[in-house]
Formats: C-alpha cells, sequence, structure tokens
C-alpha cells in the first residue's frame, strides 16, 4: 500500500516543555485526513503515552508515523536504557518514573497497558543498553 | 444539565470558552492523574482537577475533552488558557476543593463518567 504520510518527530529526554507537541501534531494531521474521531482518539492517546514514555524514561528517540489506506502505524524508537523486564514493565501500576513525572501527574503505571488497549496491534522490544522500540498499528477500515 | 449549570452550581469563574456554556454536559471525572484520565477516560467529559500545568490541556486535547474545572481557586496561567483558547476548550476555577465540587455537581445530578474496565486477564 502506498504511504500517505511519513513523519518523523525527534523526541529528546527529560524535555516535560515540548512532550506532547508531537503527538499534537500527529493529530492535527489525520484530522486533516479525515481519520474517524474514534480512531483519532485512539491513535491520540497511545501516540501521547508513547510520547511521554520517550520524555521520561529514554535517553532520547524518534516517534514515526506512517499513514497508508488501511492504517496508521506509530513506531517509536529511542536510544536507551531498555527495559529489563517487559512484563513487568506491561503490568497496570508498575512505574519506574521519577518525581517530576509524577509531579505532572504522569507515571502512574498506566502508558504500555493503555497503548496496548488503544492500539489494534502492539509490540514491544526492547534489550538493556541498547534501547526499545515499540511499534502500534490502528486499522482504518 | 448545561456547562453554564455547572458554572452556576459552583459560583465558578469562567476563563475561556464563554461562548460555549451552552453545551451539555452528561458526565464527569475528577483526577490529578493524567496518566488515569488517558487510561479510563472514554467519552467527551468534564474534567475537574487540582493541577494545573500545560499536560491538563494536552491530555484534554488528545481525548476531545471539551470542559476543564480547576478546583481550590487554582487558576492556570496565561500561556495555558492561550492552549486552552486554540484548543477551543471551556476552562473554569471554582474556590471549593476538588471533593466538595464533585459532591456539589452530583447532587446537582451530573454522575461520573462510565468507564471500561481492562478484561480478567488482560494487561
Amino acid at each position: 500500500m502506498s504511504t500517505m504520510i511519513h513523519a518523523v518527530y525527534p523526541v529528546k529526554a527529560d524535555d516535560y516543555t515540548f512532550a506532547g507537541e508531537a503527538s499534537t501534531d500527529i493529530k492535527r494531521k489525520l484530522k486533516q485526513l479525515g481519520v474517524d474521531s474514534k480512531v483519532l482518539r485512539r491513535v491520540s492517546v497511545a501516540s501521547y503515552e508513547v510520547e511521554l514514555n520517550l520524555v521520561i524514561h529514554s535517553d532520547g528517540g524518534e516517534l514515526i508515523m506512517d499513514v497508508d489506506e488501511g492504517g496508521v502505524t506509530l513506531i517509536s524508537k529511542d536510544v536507551g536504557p531498555g527495559i529489563p523486564d517487559i512484563q513487568m514493565a506491561m503490568r497496570e501500576g508498575y512505574s519506574t518514573a521519577d518525581e517530576e513525572a509524577r509531579s505532572l501527574g504522569f507515571g502512574a503505571g498506566m502508558g504500555l497497558p493503555n497503548m496496548k488497549r488503544n492500539a489494534d496491534d502492539f509490540s514491544i522490544e526492547s534489550e538493556v543498553g541498547k534501547g526499545t522500540c515499540i511499534t502500534m498499528r490502528f486499522n482504518l477500515a | 444539565m448545561t456547562i453554564q449549570d455547572i458554572v452556576n452550581v459552583l459560583h465558578a469563574k469562567v476563563l475561556c470558552g464563554e461562548e460555549k456554556l451552552s453545551l451539555p454536559a452528561k458526565t464527569a471525572c475528577c483526577s490529578d492523574l493524567m496518566s488515569d484520565v488517558l487510561a479510563f477516560v472514554n467519552e467527551k467529559t468534564v474534567l475537574i482537577t487540582g493541577l494545573t500545568n500545560p499536560h491538563v490541556m494536552r491530555t484534554a486535547d488528545m481525548l476531545d475533552l471539551k470542559c476543564i474545572v480547576f478546583a481550590r481557586g487554582k487558576v492556570p496561567t496565561d500561556d495555558m488558557l492561550e492552549q486552552a483558547e486554540e484548543q477551543g476548550l471551556i476552562v473554569m476555577t471554582t474556590k471549593v476543593t476538588a471533593f466538595t465540587a464533585c459532591g456539589m455537581l452530583y447532587e446537582a445530578g451530573l454522575r461520573g463518567v462510565p468507564i471500561d474496565w481492562p478484561k480478567e486477564g488482560e494487561a
């Protein structure tokens, strides 16, 4: 299927001021495309969660959006530090977020399970010392 | 109930979105934990919070919420209000605490937002 939109957003570690800018732009682009509001909402929530995770937990990375006729693919790639126990990280309520993230209303350990819930397909790969890659697919049909 | 009714019940001061007060308000949720709001809120509802940082506006935007009530007299910064205006949000502040605001609105007939419980065995 041909790609309709390909967008790459660099996300800096600990940059709480701009956290959410990428997701805002993703939402705007999909809205312009006329994506159904329910799907749009699921993509927006998952995108914001994954963007916040990059800011809170990673050493920096990027968020990539690809849109084709069948759906939206969101990929989050970072340069570390990697997740030692993915099963634990996927558990609701489990969080390693610091005080700053918590003071802003995040770090409740809902991020990864919430992404999984909102996406039609969700996969996560991680290697300690290397980084984490999350791929989410949202069907448009 | 309309948003205007919420303003009346809470003796709230509207900070932006005054032209939209006739919109209906069926449900509300109250949380300072945006993680929870992002995880459980599944309809366009009213958010009551004591948290004033730009991520409250951002969370509301991602979820398509239309109205935020800041409790205990808290007022967001001008930047936040500008952001809210761009998003088309209605923002108000009330002097009562979040607990009291919820109680007053419940008494007036407003109910909690229904939430999706995760299925058994699901993360």
